[in-house]
């Protein structure tokens, strides 16, 4: 059912765990639906310092929340807003169709952070 | 790394008895006649096929072996009973009455005639599953025609007091059918004490081979046939029989009925061995179903702030093979509607975790799985953003 790349994510998630003084925080999907994401990321310079990830949810929304984190480390705040879902599910070597819109979250919650620092930053007149 | 298998989904699929597949193997090579033709060859397919039958029968303590009708498995008996009896039935009165926590081989054949000129009814059930009899009471009417509901179910382990029920759906002149795939061979079904008039049964819950059961019919009760031919099966079920299948199905039947009851207090001991295990080792885990009045072999959970598929891949990667009613499992993104229909909330229904135990399982499987569960659950936690703090740590 899933790839191997996927099942190494699952057994061995990179990057999980939170940041208490993130600079920003995206939360993604509902526990209604079987899948929930947080994303936190530490930002210096533009580029994303630290990232990591909090799941409830399947193999695929763990996996996809690790391979999210090792794809934004070290990017530049653009370069990761333009990380896609397709990317991740690509690196992963692919997803079975029934998960691709369900579980492949970790995307948008990446984004969501990004525009929770963005945010931040300009509350703080930046 | 998964060096031992142990196989705890047996609601799923079960392996067959040895003792089955030998009695099946003649009727794959030498015996290959068709219980239709007059030649000796096709009569011994006939013998075979009417003493498989007749044990069929046994089992369920049908009155008659000609109450059995031979299908493909409980999906085609259950389609069979409800479409059949209602088309057959449908000058009498247009109303079906069914559980909230069908099978879909049940649930959706009544959706589908509740859009063909037909009404239903979905009885609630309560906290454990049982179904509502003051609701069938208020629901059944002289026009009902059936009442649908299984015998227990396969996810949660409830099992319904049929005879209640038959006696509430008898005095209103309706029919009953009874869906006893999760039941057979597990606990004893007996057609006649029960009052049921359908019942419908598959092969491999019994150790049989798959693609094979039967549509118990009590003698008067009639339906329309759903697959016209050449009138096999008292014109119910046209079709060249599937005789190996057939024999296997009777096999097993014959040692379900022998060895049923001993092999059920085992499961007993080891079911309930296994829930307080569980239960016991991992805080916010909980049984879904009734404690006592459930299958042998059921063992349904419920861990909070994870989620089930999550739960069988990291007990897969250990040999051990379960299910879980969560929509991260199933094709539809939907929780089971049985887990809903219970009261829990969709995150609870997630977290769900189903263990059926079969034949094979030993004391010794039961308790590795008790030993692994906390570090999994344990994990998964640690991931989850739903988990309270003071369980991280």
């Amino acid at each position: 059912m899933y790839t191997e790349k996927v099942m190494e994510h699952f057994r061995n998630p990179h990057n999980m765990g939170e940041i208490p003084d993130a600079d920003g925080v995206g939360t993604v999907g509902n526990p209604v639906c079987g899948d929930l994401m947080t994303i936190y990321i530490k930002v210096k310079d533009n580029r994303i310092e630290d990232v990591k990830f909090k799941t409830f949810g399947c193999g695929a929304a763990v996996a996809t929340s690790s391979m999210v984190t090792d794809l934004a480390k070290g990017k530049t705040l653009e370069e990761a807003s333009k990380i896609t879902r397709g990317d991740v599910a690509n690196e992963l070597g692919g997803l079975p169709p029934i998960k691709m819109h369900c579980s492949n979250l970790a995307a948008d919650a990446l984004h969501a952070a990004i525009e929770d620092y963005k945010k931040k930053q300009k509350g703080l007149g930046k | 790394m998964a060096a031992k298998r142990i196989y705890m989904d047996h609601t799923a699929g079960k392996p067959v008895d040895p003792r089955v597949t030998e009695a099946m193997l003649p009727y794959m090579s030498a015996l290959y006649g068709n219980p239709s033709s007059i030649h000796s060859l096709g009569q011994e397919a006939k013998q075979a096929m009417e003493n498989a039958r007749a044990k069929v029968a046994t089992l369920i303590n049908a009155e008659r072996k000609e109450s059995i009708i031979f299908t493909s498995g409980a999906t085609e008996s259950n389609n069979m009973a409800i479409k059949g009896y209602a088309y057959r039935s449908k000058d009498r009165g247009t109303h079906i009455i069914t559980s909230s926590i069908e099978h879909m081989s049940v649930m959706n054949p009544v959706k589908y005639l509740s859009t063909h000129g037909f009404k239903a009814s979905f009885l609630p059930v309560d906290q454990y599953g049982f179904v509502s009899l003051e609701s069938l009471e208020r629901e059944i009417t002289p026009e009902t025609i059936l009442v649908s509901v299984m015998y227990a179910n396969g996810e949660i382990g409830t099992v319904q007091p049929i005879k209640e029920i038959s006696q509430i759906v008898h005095a209103k002149k309706a029919v009953l059918h009874v869906d006893a795939t999760a039941a057979i061979g597990q606990v004893p079904v007996d057609v006649q004490a029960e009052g049921v008039d359908l019942l419908t049964i598959s092969s491999n819950d019994i150790y049989g081979p798959k693609g094979i059961g039967a549509l118990y019919m009590k003698q008067g009760v009639r339906v329309e046939p759903m697959i016209h031919g050449g009138g096999q099966e008292q014109g119910l079920r046209s079709g060249t029989e599937n005789l190996p299948s057939i024999v296997g199905f009777g096999k097993a039947a014959e040692l379900a009925k022998a060895e049923m009851q001993a092999e059920s207090e085992r499961l007993v001991k080891l079911r309930d061995r296994f829930t307080r295990g569980l239960v016991g080792a991992v805080p916010y885990s909980f049984l879904n179903g009734h404690s006592a009045k459930r299958l042998p072999n059921n063992v349904a959970v419920r861990y909070s702030f994870i989620e089930g598929e999550s739960m069988l891949l990291s007990l897969d990667m250990l040999g051990v093979a379960a299910s879980s009613g969560s929509a991260c499992t199933a094709k539809t993104l939907e929780p089971s509607h049985v887990l809903i229909a219970i009261g829990l909330k969709h995150e609870e229904a997630h977290g769900s975790l189903l263990f059926t135990l079969g034949k094979q399982n030993t004391e010794e499987e039961v308790d590795y799985v008790v030993g692994v569960m906390p570090d999994i659950v344990k994990r998964l936690r640690k991931m989850s953003p739903l988990t309270p703090k003071e369980l991280k740590e």
